[in-house]
């Protein structure tokens, strides 16, 4: 078994590093400094670092602010708060001026486990997905969410990174992100699985079980949904019978809609989304919510048997 | 200092001036917000023409003092002064509202001088708090002001933004509360009163002025007062008259959201004449 690391750890230490190269970063928490590790960042550079308690709405608009006094201002706090809280001041005080603020929230999706419904952000990626100027990553592993941190410090505007709570494994990657690429991990030919965050693993756990069956299936991280890697998905769509699309994170508004939405323009053809069905929560291990709400391999080895039977049937 | 007698008489006539250009552009766009405009003519008057360091030629100066509208509807105040003070020519006031103006609604970054957008009530003192803490931060010695109104102050956010300016010591920071007893369903009061106003930001650590609003000595000197406190933000609680300078418009509900048409027209333009200032 791989070695399984935090996300929020390696964005903690990486933030650190960067905050020693760019004095013109300062990072603001909401009382959460030490889940989402910007604790790591205060310790080195109090002065750069602003706790402001229990009080999203002022954070975020207070992250304009400072923005617009030539700052690169990082912003941490759970995915929930992030997007639903202060979504107004995300989007008319952020957004609308395109300020150089960097919103990297953890504990998204179902896997935030025991803490429940309240908890687990299921819809973040869709609340943010419809501003305009905001860039949007949902990293697949450890060693991705370091360039993606090292990467968004250059990037201009806003830019929301999507961070889990539980550990996770290092995947085996030949590339290094880059902002608006999507990345073939494995060539195939029937269907394109386009997988981002903790799904990439299980997609390719599922193409690993299809090939047994001899069915090839591309395996696409995609961790960069806003601006989205249409090329690479039309380019695809013209060789496959269909895709599936896999997150954590509800198949209203996320990277099923913007995959469905970018092929029905372009080059119609099946799209079958493997996420959380419009619903809440609830408590439980992650691995049990995982099962319960059918985030895993066997859910992508379904949806592809169901292209190609809907594909093969006259 | 005392301040000249000079000095108040032309920063009265900078307040009529704005007065007069609100009522011109609001008729002329057919559409604005006239009350919450008027009543901070002469507090914006002020900040302009005597307390801001700034220079419309360099809008990125990077010791300017910054000043943010939190109560964004009442832009027309801000584009007059800014005209005024000569970010950008005149004519351009008679395109606000317009499609493709560098006027918007409500503020934009568009316009020379607007360094944050504003519109969405409750957002405004945040912002300055993040200007006042970056100033801290890069040791500069600039101010950052905000207006905000009274009727805004039921927004939570501001009270989360008064807290964490009193606990990182903020005396940079000056907020100007517009208190013109009104807002769009009515007296504020009735609607969900913010009183008493003084006693609030008392206790969430600020030093507090009362003024009236309408005075331009009073103003002048808060102003000056709020630059001598030291580790806390000051707040200027400014009595205002929504409306104050339109007879018929004055402390008239209506007249928050409503442009002047026909007669009125007329009339508002007449009481804010200022003929006798040109030439
Ligand atoms: C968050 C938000 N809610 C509602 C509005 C609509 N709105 C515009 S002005 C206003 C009343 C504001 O009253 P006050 O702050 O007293 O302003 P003034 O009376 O001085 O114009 C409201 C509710 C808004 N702009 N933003």
């Amino acid at each position: 078994m791989a070695d399984l690391i935090y996300s929020r750890d390696v964005y903690g230490k990486t933030l650190a590093a960067l905050g020693r190269r760019h004095r013109d970063i300062v990072v603001f928490d909401a009382d959460l400094s030490g889940s989402t590790r910007t604790s790591f960042f205060a310790r080195e550079f109090p002065e750069r670092f602003f706790n402001f308690g229990v009080a999203e709405q002022n954070m975020f608009a207070a992250a304009a602010g400072m923005a617009s006094c030539g700052k690169v201002v990082f912003v941490s706090t759970f995915a929930m708060f992030a997007t639903t809280r202060a979504l107004d001041q995300v989007r008319n005080s952020i957004c609308f001026d395109n300020f150089n603020v960097k919103i990297v929230a953890t504990h998204a999706g179902i896997t935030v486990g025991e803490d429940g419904a309240s908890h687990q952000a299921l819809e973040d990626v869709a609340f943010f997905r419809a501003l305009p100027n905001m860039k949007i990553i949902v990293p697949a592993c450890p060693n991705e969410t370091a360039e993606v941190i090292e990467e968004i410090y250059s990037v201009p505007g806003p830019v929301y990174v999507r961070l889990g709570r539980s550990k996770t494994e290092i995947l085996d990657r030949k590339y290094k992100f880059s902002l608006g690429k999507g990345f073939i991990l494995r060539p195939g030919k029937d269907v394109a699985v386009v997988a981002c965050g903790i799904m990439v693993k299980p997609a390719l756990d599922a193409a690993e079980e299809l090939a047994k069956k001899g069915i090839n299936v591309y395996v696409v991280n995609m961790p960069t949904i806003n601006p989205l890697d249409k090329d690479l998905l039309v380019s695809l769509s013209r060789k496959v019978k269909g895709f599936v699309t896999c997150e954590e994170h509800s198949i209203i508004g996320g990277l099923g809609s913007a995959v469905a939405e970018a092929v029905s323009e372009a080059s119609p053809c099946l799209v079958k989304r493997v996420g959380v069905r419009c619903q809440f929560g609830q408590s439980g291990s992650p691995a049990e919510l995982l099962e319960k709400y059918k985030l895993n391999s066997h859910a992508i080895v379904d949806s592809v048997h169901q292209i190609l039977d809907e594909k093969n049937s006259p | 200092m005392p301040n000249s007698s000079a000095e108040i008489e032309y920063l009265e006539n900078k307040a009529r001036i704005i007065r007069h250009l609100i009522v011109k552009m609001i008729a002329h766009a057919g559409s604005g917000h006239p009350g919450g405009s008027l009543s901070i003519a002469d507090i914006i008057a002020c900040l302009y023409f005597k307390v801001l360091r700034h220079n419309p030629k360099k809008l990125n100066w990077e010791d300017r003092d910054r000043f943010h509208l939190s109560k964004g509807h009442a832009c027309p105040a801000w584009y007059a002064a800014l005209a005024e003070a000569g970010y950008f020519p005149k004519d351009k006031l008679l395109t606000l509202r317009q499609l493709g103006s560098i006027l918007q609604g409500h503020p934009d970054r568009c316009t020379p001088g607007v360094d944050v957008a504003s519109g969405s009530l409750g957002q405004g003192l945040s912002v300055a708090l993040g200007m006042a803490l970056a100033g801290k931060l890069d040791k500069k010695a600039y101010r950052v002001y905000c207006i905000i109104g009274d009727g805004e102050l039921q927004e939570g956010n501001i009270w989360e933004a008064a807290m964490a300016a009193s606990h990182y010591k903020l005396d940079n920071l000056c907020a100007v509360v517009d208190y013109n007893n009104f807002q769009i369903d009515g007296k504020v009061s009735e609607v969900m009163d913010v009183s008493p106003l003084k006693e609030k930001w008392l206790a969430f650590g600020w030093n507090v002025l009362q003024i009236g609003g309408h005075s331009m000595e009073d103003i002048c000197n808060a102003f000056e007062k709020a630059k001598e406190i030291k580790n806390k933000p000051t707040v200027i609680i400014a009595k205002t008259t929504k409306g104050k300078g339109v007879s018929f418009m004055e402390n008239v509900v209506d007249f928050h959201g409503r442009a002047p048409k026909g007669r009125e027209i007329e009339q508002a333009l007449e009481e804010t004449d200022i003929s006798d200032l040109e030439g």
